[in-house]
């Protein structure tokens, strides 16, 4: 993995402080040109990786990028599945069943729900296989070395101790796309336990690491500790705390803490990406020439 | 440790298990549904005990609480049942359709002894803590008026119906979204006394309201506007916010950001004249398990800790809950 990632969310609007700006960035983000755009600052000043949400408007993305194999020919893009809210708001509305019904391809949970049968665990796992595959035909074509599965699903099976879930996740996107499975999570210490006792090993695990020890479940001395004793791949994101950090002091603490493989960031302006790409290989360089 | 059930594995009912199988304090010790497949589901990856009835459940694992997360037609009778066992509980909101039903609820668990809490989560949600800490301690002056609000997008179109879109089981944006922001309300100001006028406006569905627009007046008499709509689809997801003027200030404040303007400088400690911006990361504390909000984990922390009696019984109560049920009944009987 690359040093330095790029995030989406100021593109679909998920700001974790304001509302109000999160209005803002859906307006500056509207069309797909501006998306463009701004990834092409970002790769300007070398950060040549995606990290982006398995949103409807990223398959746009994918099309341009396909459309200009010249230009995005070292160009990654690691997807982040599943985009939550879509499946969320369904089964707000249509219940898990119903959502299930809408979304896995195919007369497969038809079948499933017709009843008396008895299911095999392997059939679930089909449904997982389906709603991966599903979410990643966006991405055709396109290099994706690594593959994530979104917080919200990772620590929903973390907390229900459907480690064996993570496992077939891990498996099956290696299995399938030659790709390594990533999990983003809020409780990486908790998460890095259970993937180890399942048997994988140094994991990719993208998780808040910030000078505020925001959204750093279970507290910044324990994320601390694992990143010094334990073998994990490890990626920061939220280094900023939301915003609520000094740029410089915040990109300091993570830059120095060890076993942080990479930093994901987004941004929406030239003048952001540049001063957070510039801290970052300015902090690198200190800590390699100390 | 504490022996917790739950009964209802849907989507709240799902994201409660996870945080309590997380939870150091819990056992979890059963799982009632209806759905074969999601108990299918729990049995093999979370090897936990399943159930069909809840009753049986109850008889077999003898939990010392449940959490009920089942369409709120159903909460009446089974958190009744639950009470007369001297099962502690957590039910979803609304707490039930009928207030007289809510009131019936607040009366047996104060008889049997059992610990209550209902999970409106917004309770938890340090910027709205903050409101509320501001407004009760008097730094807005006399409040005239307040603006309570949640949009996002639930129904954007014409769909089939579910017990969402059945009023009898408790569906439709008053119930579901609205009732949220009651909740807020009333615990930050006062209890809603009377409506001078509501709308319930069906937008895409059929049988329910997709929309709750009303004038409230609240028993300290404060007076305000209540516009919760759950198809808005230009939010990416539920957006909760309360608005209070008095005569020195002003407060604005969703789940995210708060905003306030003091007139003068009789201020709380950490404000100043002026506009005052604070977020919530220096207003949350963190939780030892997160999955989809500091919130969902902090109520579960307070409710465990209620069971093991090291905290007062006092926030989300069933009788909050029934507070809130009832000014959903107002904002009903006005819309005629």
């Amino acid at each position: 993995m690359e040093r330095i990632l790029f995030g989406d969310n100021q593109f679909f609007a998920v700001n974790h402080i304001s509302d109000e700006k999160s209005r803002a960035q859906s307006i500056r983000f509207k069309d797909d040109e501006s998306i463009i755009r701004t990834l092409d600052i970002a790769m300007e000043k070398g950060v040549n990786t995606f990290m982006c949400t398995t949103h409807d408007r990223i398959a746009n993305i994918c099309d341009i990028i396909r459309a200009n194999p010249q230009k995005y020919a070292d160009y990654k893009i690691f997807p982040c599945m599943p985009y939550a809210h879509k499946y969320a708001n369904a089964v707000t509305e249509l219940g898990i069943a119903g959502t299930l019904k809408q979304y896995v391809p195919g007369n497969f949970i038809g079948s499933l729900f017709k009843g008396g049968v008895a299911y095999l665990a392997k059939d679930y796992l089909s449904i997982m296989e389906l709603l991966i595959d599903a979410e990643m035909k966006m991405f055709k074509g396109i290099k994706t070395p690594v593959i994530f599965l979104q917080n919200v699903v990772t620590d929903l099976l973390l907390g229900l101790g459907m480690t064996d879930i993570l496992v077939a996740f891990h498996k099956y996107v290696e299995k399938k796309y030659d790709a390594e499975a990533g999990f983003i999570t809020m409780n990486m210490p908790m998460l890095l336990e259970k993937l180890e006792q399942a048997g994988i090993h140094n994991p990719i695990i993208c998780s808040s690491i910030n000078l505020a020890g925001f959204r750093m479940s279970g507290g910044k001395e324990a994320y601390e500790q694992v990143l010094k004793t334990k073998k994990v791949r490890a990626i920061a994101m939220q280094v900023l705390g939301g915003g609520a950090i000094n740029p410089k002091d915040a990109i300091e603490y993570v830059c120095k803490l060890p076993n942080i493989e990479s930093i994901l960031f987004g941004a929406s302006s030239s003048a952001n990406i540049t001063q957070t790409v510039n801290y970052i290989n300015e902090f690198d360089k200190q800590l390699a020439g100390s | 440790m504490i022996k917790v059930a739950l009964i209802g594995a849907g989507k709240m009912g799902i994201s409660h298990l996870s945080i309590l199988g997380a939870h150091p304090g819990v056992q979890v010790v059963g799982v009632c549904d209806t759905s074969k497949m999601v108990l299918d589901v729990m049995e093999k990856y979370a090897k936990l005990p399943t159930f069909t009835d809840h009753e049986k459940m109850l008889d077999k694992v003898k939990p010392d609480a449940v959490f009920v997360s089942v369409p709120t037609k159903f909460h009446y009778n089974m958190v009744k049942d639950l009470l007369n066992r001297k099962i502690h509980v957590f039910a979803e909101k609304p707490l039930c359709l009928d207030p007289d039903q809510s009131a019936d609820l607040v009366r047996l668990a104060k008889e049997n002894g059992c610990y209550n809490q209902v999970g409106y989560h917004n309770k938890f949600v340090g910027t709205f803590r903050e409101v509320k800490k501001i407004v009760q301690g008097g730094f807005l002056g006399d409040i005239y008026h307040f603006t309570g609000e949640a949009y996002g997008p639930v129904v954007v179109k014409k769909k089939q119906d579910t017990w969402r879109s059945d009023p009898a089981e408790g569906g439709g944006c008053l119930m579901d979204y609205a009732s949220h922001v009651i909740d807020l309300i009333n615990d930050i100001l006062a209890p809603v006394e009377s409506s001078k006028g509501s709308i319930l406006k069906p937008v895409y569905s059929n049988n329910v309201e997709d929309a709750v627009y009303s004038l409230l007046q609240l028993s300290n008499k404060v007076t305000g506007v209540l516009s919760v709509n759950w198809s808005d689809d230009t939010y990416r997801k539920m957006s909760t916010s309360i608005t209070v003027i008095g005569t020195r200030g002003k407060i604005i404040s969703d789940a995210n950001e708060l905003k306030v303007f003091f007139k003068d400088p009789k201020l709380p400690a950490g404000y100043s004249k002026g506009w005052n911006v604070k977020y919530i990361t220096e207003l949350t504390e963190e939780v030892d398990f997160y999955l989809r909000g500091e919130e969902y984990s902090a109520q579960i922390d307070y409710f465990i800790n209620t069971c093991e009696g090291k905290v007062p019984n006092t926030i989300n109560t069933f009788h909050s809950a029934w507070q809130t049920d009832n000014a959903i009944s107002i904002i009903k009987k006005s819309s005629k």
